[in-house]
């Protein structure tokens, strides 16, 4: 981190160059060691990926050694009825809790931004509290509180477990893309003789429609992901995909369990890929 | 748990004058309802009420499911502190701290050439790039470092050719910090590299013109410039690993018992215990707090320097 850390040469003269950084006379700034380690480190990260793809295509069940190129994982998996129903059981959860998050952390947003009133700190620290507890402690509070109250575990415990993170990383999304938006435009349409629903949803809803979508492929993804919460608030039969996956693996390498990697690591891409295009879109869209 | 690329979470500012204000107070008091109530009444009953429910549990000593809850002391907080479980909360720190250590060294030097060295408008899709594994799922991302670690997986074929006997590193600590070292990498890129992006270069050309070796720069006046980003981005990942259950479940074997999967045990292992159970809940909470007050208490004078 040292023999570059005088920034890049193009802002600078040459003479300045010359008195501001003797070792860039000597190697190009983009050929400085970070971006050997950072090209380093992005094989780190993309390895482990690439590893599963590799074996889910290899003959050998249990060997690291490559014994010929095969389907049959991929063919095990697309006849895997626990797979599928594991599946069914994850997008029902994650579909449900992320529509009825989409509602309750955009109100939230609107509401914290546009109010201030007794009590606001703490309002405010409670809806940040999902993004701080350990996973495993808001698992643990919910089945106990469920337990408490003798409610009987379904998948709809599981959904009602996952709105709490869901609505409020959606809300965060949605605060950072209302901070950016012009107070003026929802006062305007007041004034002009809307009603607080109308400009509420005329006005002020089309402009935060990209910050909604991102927090929701965000809230998507993290419901999908979770093992945990799933794992404490899940009646019989609502195992979700993360926890088929969990009760495969924990006994050892699975070549079936690789294919399904593969294909749910194209799914998450194309995800992210969606999300960053709807946050460069919100950026972009005047204000 | 977060995987936006969004700044961390922010208060949204607040706009001094609004409609809101200017209307009578019924219809104001309407909207607030409306708004905030909903959100408000979901977390505070399937969150606040939960977390001092399991506070109340975690007096009741030896409770199984089904039992009356009847407060009768601190037994679980003691057996909690005792040798064997002390073990186990040290343990947890330790890998947390190793995990927020490595993954300081690992990613500084990215998020420096990423936002300081690299092309301008390479810059998004080098970060989105970064921190696109995120969007996979964080328990194949763990598996596949079974594939790569195990006694016949990918790195000991690869040693084995040039003549190395094999690692054991599976079911041991250095495959736990590994797994959580590559599972938090892109937070901590993320956080430094939106500390990074605001740097004053002219300061750092300043020192150097002053006369300052690149070490000194690099120690004086950079790290201080970005020092709320390192503690903002060591406080997630130290709590995140903190709290973490799938790379020591995984990854560790019996030799990597952490609070998380002793937490685990008590509700959904062998021999449930949900007092027990809820007092390490308690303690993690606590300490998830005490790291965040620490972060606010030391993070923002320092930042000022």
């Amino acid at each position: 981190m040292t023999e570059t850390a005088n920034s890049p040469p193009q802002q600078h003269s040459p003479q300045e160059d010359a008195i501001v950084d003797m070792s860039q006379t000597r190697t190009k700034p983009n050929l400085s060691w970070q971006s050997i380690f950072t090209v380093a480190m992005f094989l780190f990260m993309y390895l482990p990926i690439g590893v599963l793809g590799f074996y889910s295509f290899n003959e050998s069940r249990y060997s690291a050694n490559w014994e010929g190129f095969t389907l049959e994982w991929y063919q095990r998996l697309l006849n895997d009825a626990r797979i599928f129903s594991a599946l069914q059981n994850s997008l029902t959860v994650a579909i449900t809790a992320v529509a009825v998050s989409a509602v309750l952390g955009t109100l939230m947003a609107v509401g914290l931004s546009r109010y201030r009133f007794p009590g606001k700190s703490l309002y405010l620290g409670m809806s940040y509290l999902p993004l701080i507890i350990p996973d495993i402690a808001i698992a643990v509070a919910t089945l106990v509180f469920l337990a408490a109250l003798g409610i009987p575990l379904t998948i709809w415990t599981i959904v009602a477990a996952h709105i709490v993170f869901c609505l409020a990383y959606i809300a965060v999304v949605v605060s950072t893309r209302l901070a950016d938006l012009d107070p003026n435009l929802e006062e305007a349409a007041l004034d002009l003789g809307a009603t607080p629903v109308e400009a509420f949803i005329k006005v002020l809803l089309p402009e935060l429609v990209p910050g909604i979508l991102s927090g929701c492929l965000l809230a998507f993804v993290l419901s999908m992901d979770d093992f945990l919460i799933a794992s404490f608030t899940a009646g019989a039969g609502a195992t979700t995909l993360p926890m088929e996956i969990f009760s495969r693996i924990r006994t050892g390498v699975k070549p079936d369990v690789n294919a399904l990697s593969v294909l749910l690591i194209f799914a998450s891409g194309f995800l992210a890929f969606l999300a960053e295009y709807l946050r460069l879109r919100g950026e972009r869209s005047p204000n | 748990m977060s995987i936006t690329t969004n700044p961390p979470p922010e208060p949204p500012k607040l706009k001094p004058q609004t409609e809101a204000s200017k209307k009578p107070f019924g219809s104001r008091w309407l909207g607030q309802l409306v708004l905030l109530g909903p959100a408000g009444i979901w977390l505070l009953l399937l969150l606040v009420v939960p977390t001092l429910v399991i506070l109340e549990l975690s007096l009741v000593a030896d409770i199984r499911p089904g039992d009356v809850v009847n407060p009768d002391g601190f037994a679980n907080y003691l057996r909690a502190f005792a040798p064997l479980n002390l073990t186990v909360i040290g343990r947890s720190i330790s890998f947390a701290l190793g995990t927020t250590i490595g993954c300081l060294i690992l990613g500084f030097p990215v998020a420096y050439w990423i936002a300081l060295q690299a092309p301008k408008k390479w810059r998004n899709l080098l970060l989105l790039g970064f921190i696109l594994p995120l969007w996979t799922s964080s328990l194949l991302r763990s598996y596949a470092w079974i594939t790569i670690l195990r006694r016949t997986g990918v790195l000991n074929s690869i040693i084995g050719i040039i003549g190395i006997p094999p690692l054991e590193l599976m079911n041991e600590p250095p495959a736990v910090l590994i797994g959580m070292t590559y599972s938090f990498l892109p937070y901590m890129v993320l956080i430094l590299y939106a500390s990074l992006e605001k740097l004053d270069r002219r300061l750092l050309e300043a020192s150097a013109d002053l006369g300052a070796t690149p070490p000194e720069t690099f120690l004086r006046v950079t790290v201080p410039q970005v020092f709320p980003g390192i503690a903002a981005g060591g406080l997630l990942v130290f709590i995140t690993s903190l709290g973490d259950f799938i790379n020591p479940e995984l990854l560790g074997g019996a030799s990597s018992m952490t609070v998380a999967r002793l937490i685990y045990n008590q509700f959904l292992g062998q021999t449930p215990n949900w007092g027990f159970g809820s007092a390490l809940s308690t303690l993690l909470i606590l300490l998830v707090s005490i790291a965040i007050a620490l972060l606010l208490k030391y993070g923002d004078r320092d930042a000022k320097v």
